[in-house]
């Protein structure tokens, strides 16, 4: 299936649950946030949510800046 | 004089200097510039994971996370929907309901767009976190905050990374004389006299980035600013002297050894 992965679109094979995700893409899922279909998902519910076709996935992390900028 | 910490929404800070992680030469030195500037508060931005390169090392690695208590921020954000979408996203990267709030207005001045800022503010506080907007240094938009249920104001020294100091010195006085909250001022501080400037006026403390990752030495600078913040806040609690337009001499006017005539003007030494 394809889902919309931090606004590109990505294959995988689904249906999966947002854990399986992390693991596919080798993400530590202590350090990242995730929202599904912009509502943010509690990482207790990450072995139970499901992603399904064309849904769109946000997955963040915190980087450095004050005000604005990226590095 | 005793003990003074900083205290927002309940929790305590022995540090008034809290700093950024961006921009700095490398994460190592940023680590330094911390560990120097004593701040026990850093504020991170929130990103999308770069899908293709993972391999970058993660900067919570370099945050000593026992010492430092990390403010997520919505830097970048240019509506309201925004920032509290980034904001609900930070906290669950942190698990800390904090959140330093930034919505911008204006891309070339990144000054703060206060009607989506107070929006935001509000919207966030119902959901619980504890909302410390950054915000123009603009007595009334401060006062509407602090009623919208704001931890702490962050009023603006100067644009972002411009490195001005305090522009609006009086504004900034105004703000921190009917503010109820701590009052921080974020952004423009340039170097170490700055920061003080901005405690002698009353600020509760000052938050910056850019002045110390950008200066030639950023870990010296971070020093200076430690010392700045301790030295500004010192000041303002020990009580300066009103400023007079004329000299008044600080020795004894009687018992000098010369008889002077007493005439007008030019009498009293230094």
């Amino acid at each position: 299936m394809t889902i919309r992965l931090n606004g590109e679109p990505f294959e995988i094979a689904g249906p999966v649950t947002i854990s399986a995700l992390l693991a596919e893409l080798n993400i530590d899922p202590r350090i990242v946030a995730v929202e599904h279909n912009v509502v943010v998902v509690k990482k207790l519910q990450y072995e139970t949510t499901m992603i399904g076709e064309g849904d769109e996935i946000e997955i963040v992390r915190f980087v450095g800046g004050g005000t604005l900028y990226d590095f | 004089m005793t003990s003074d910490p900083l205290i927002i929404a309940g929790r305590t800070f022995g540090s008034r200097l809290v700093v950024g992680t961006g921009k700095y030469p490398s994460h190592a030195v940023m680590a330094d510039a911390h560990r120097a500037a004593g701040a026990d508060m850093v504020t991170v931005a929130v990103r999308r994971v770069n899908l293709t390169d993972k391999s970058k090392e993660s900067l919570i690695d370099y945050i000593d996370r026992d010492r430092i208590f990390i403010l997520p921020n919505t830097a970048g954000c240019y509506t309201a929907d925004d920032a509290i979408r980034t904001a609900r996203l930070g906290r669950e990267v942190g698990l800390s309901n904090w959140v330093k709030l930034e919505v911008i207005g204006d891309e070339r001045t990144l000054f703060p767009d206060n009607v989506a800022l107070l929006e935001a503010t509000r919207v966030l506080v119902a959901e619980g976190f504890v909302v410390l907007p950054y915000t123009n240094d603009d007595p009334v938009i401060c006062r509407k905050l602090e009623e919208a249920g704001a931890a702490a104001v962050m009023p603006l020294g100067a644009p972002i990374g411009s490195g001005l100091g305090i522009q609006n010195p009086n504004n900034i006085r105004i703000i921190k004389d009917q503010a109820r909250v701590p009052v921080i001022v974020d952004a423009g501080v340039g170097t170490a006299s700055d920061a003080a400037i901005a405690m002698e006026l009353g600020a509760d403390g000052v938050l910056m980035n850019t002045a110390i990752a950008l200066a030639t030495d950023p870990v010296a600078m971070a020093s200076a600013m430690k010392l700045a913040v301790e030295a500004g806040r010192l000041a303002y609690r020990a009580g300066r002297i009103p400023m007079r337009p004329y000299a008044s001499p600080s020795s004894p006017v009687e018992g000098r050894i010369t008889p002077v005539a007493v005439a007008a003007g030019g009498r009293a030494g230094g």
